[in-house]
């Protein structure tokens, strides 16, 4: 089985590796972690993971950038269905829009769009730290606590049209998108990679995921 | 809610975590990818390093370490000391830093903050400022490791990076530093109050209550600290019960 791994560039690629390598170490079925953005391995993946930190214009145009990454990535996720998970920008570009510096398209796999954190003056912007997230019953969040705290640091959030896709949220002071998901579509607002041992376990709920 | 969060600082010096009394008769404390992964396990927050190594011909050793670093602890990991270019932002990140502090180069060159915001995304850059006081409510910042004096007021400097995009700032009280009688909570709470982007405490801390003062009377999102860990005085989690005794929101 073939976990790929998409390298476009981002900031906390390096992160989520071996974060993703440290988990996958442990599980009686290792993966082959592919890191690549290279279409045609994105489309013998198995499993696919999209990090991004930074502008989602940027990391957009980065996707874009690379010849038949984004068709690739399509095909296997919506085309095969194969399950997908992206961390921070990474899970916010799977919506319609985004109205960070001006308004910019996204995947448009999950209805919804990207707006900017409203709280209240006292609260600091970006919402950096840890914080605690609470969530519907899942098996993507199996062996993890209600009000667990894991590392988040964002300005904009990902409001989903629906409340069906939002599997997760956090508070500052008003509830914010922690987790979104579609069929077999994921994604996470905080950062897993930097969550520590919850942060592991999250990610080997999605390693063992089989979405139907 | 949102927890204030507890940062070990290692200053790293060719591949060695030493500390300054003071910035200057460093002792050596450790191995960094060993401290690291203590600190990891004992619910720190955040790790942050500050490379301190004058030569450049040494600085490879740092990403060894960042390297190694990264591979062990999954917690955020903030890497600072003589970050001058894009290029040296980039190297630290791909070695597995998560944020890179920018000092001197910042200062020497305002466009940097903005140039390394737009391209790794504000979260990623840390600003650090070293500031001495210099009268009523009133600070002016030192570049080169508190070595240079500037005139520049370090209220304004902050307000001008966070609005060139900074992500945080990381603020040293150089008065304060190394001297355990606590926070320059003056400082932090003018500088906190006036900008809309997370404030790190850094310098002074000397005993637990000065980490609840850092908090609430300074306003820091984030309490740094060095030797007081290091030496083995407190524990993370001293720190953290003690807070959470005083009802401020920390991750236990």
């Amino acid at each position: 089985m073939k976990l790929v791994i998409i390298n476009y560039g981002s900031g906390n690629l390096h992160s989520v590796h071996k974060a993703f390598e440290a988990v996958n170490n442990n599980l009686e079925n290792p993966y082959e972690i592919i890191v690549t953005n290279t279409p045609s391995e994105i489309l013998n993946a198995d499993k696919l993971v999209l990090p991004g930190v930074g502008a989602f214009q940027d990391c957009k145009n980065a996707i874009h950038k690379i010849e038949g990454l984004f068709e690739s990535l399509e095909e296997v996720v919506i085309g095969e269905k194969k399950a997908f998970m992206g961390i921070c920008v990474g899970m916010q570009l799977l919506a319609e829009k985004s109205l960070e510096f001006g308004e910019c398209e996204g995947f448009g796999w999950i209805p919804g769009e990207v707006i900017k954190i409203e709280a209240p003056a006292d609260y600091k912007i970006p919402h950096m730290g840890w914080n605690e997230v609470t969530f519907r019953n899942h098996e993507l969040l199996n062996n993890i606590s209600q009000n667990t705290d894991f590392y988040f640091v964002h300005s904009y959030y990902f409001r989903t049209q629906k409340n069906e896709n939002c599997i997760a949220t956090t508070k500052y002071p008003n509830p914010i998108t922690a987790a979104v998901l579609k069929e077999n579509i994921y994604g996470t607002q905080f950062h897993p990679e930097k969550s520590h041992n919850n942060g592991k376990q999250i990610i080997t709920n999605f390693l063992e995921w089989e979405p139907s | 809610m949102l927890k204030k969060r507890i940062i070990p600082c290692l200053d790293v010096d060719r591949g060695r975590v030493v500390k300054g009394v003071n910035f200057v008769d460093l002792i050596d404390a450790g191995d960094p990818v060993e401290q690291a992964k203590i600190y990891n396990s004992e619910g720190a927050d955040e790790l942050c390093f500050l490379d301190i190594t004058a030569s450049s011909d040494d600085r490879e050793t740092l990403f060894e370490v960042v390297k190694k670093t990264a591979e062990n602890c999954f917690i955020p990991l903030t890497v600072g000391g003589g970050v001058r270019t894009i290029d040296d932002i980039s190297r630290l990140l791909h070695h597995g830093a998560d944020k890179v502090s920018i000092n001197t180069a910042a200062v020497e060159n305002i466009d940097l903050v903005a140039i390394a915001a737009k391209k790794y995304g504000s979260s990623t850059i840390v600003i650090a400022v070293d500031a001495k006081k210099n009268g009523d409510k009133s600070w002016n910042i030192f570049t080169h490791g508190g070595r240079k004096p500037t005139d520049i007021d370090a209220l304004e400097y902050c307000i001008e990076v966070a609005n060139l995009g900074a992500g945080e700032i990381l603020l040293t009280s150089m008065d304060r530093d190394g001297t355990k009688i606590g926070f320059d909570n003056e400082l932090l709470s003018t500088v906190s109050s006036s900008i809309d982007i997370p404030v790190i405490a850094s310098g002074g801390v000397g005993n637990l209550e000065h980490f609840v003062e850092g908090v609430l009377k300074g306003g820091a999102s984030a309490l740094l600290a060095a030797s007081i860990f290091h030496f083995g005085e407190y524990s993370i989690k001293d720190v953290k019960t003690y807070l959470a005794e005083q009802n401020i929101a920390v991750r236990i």
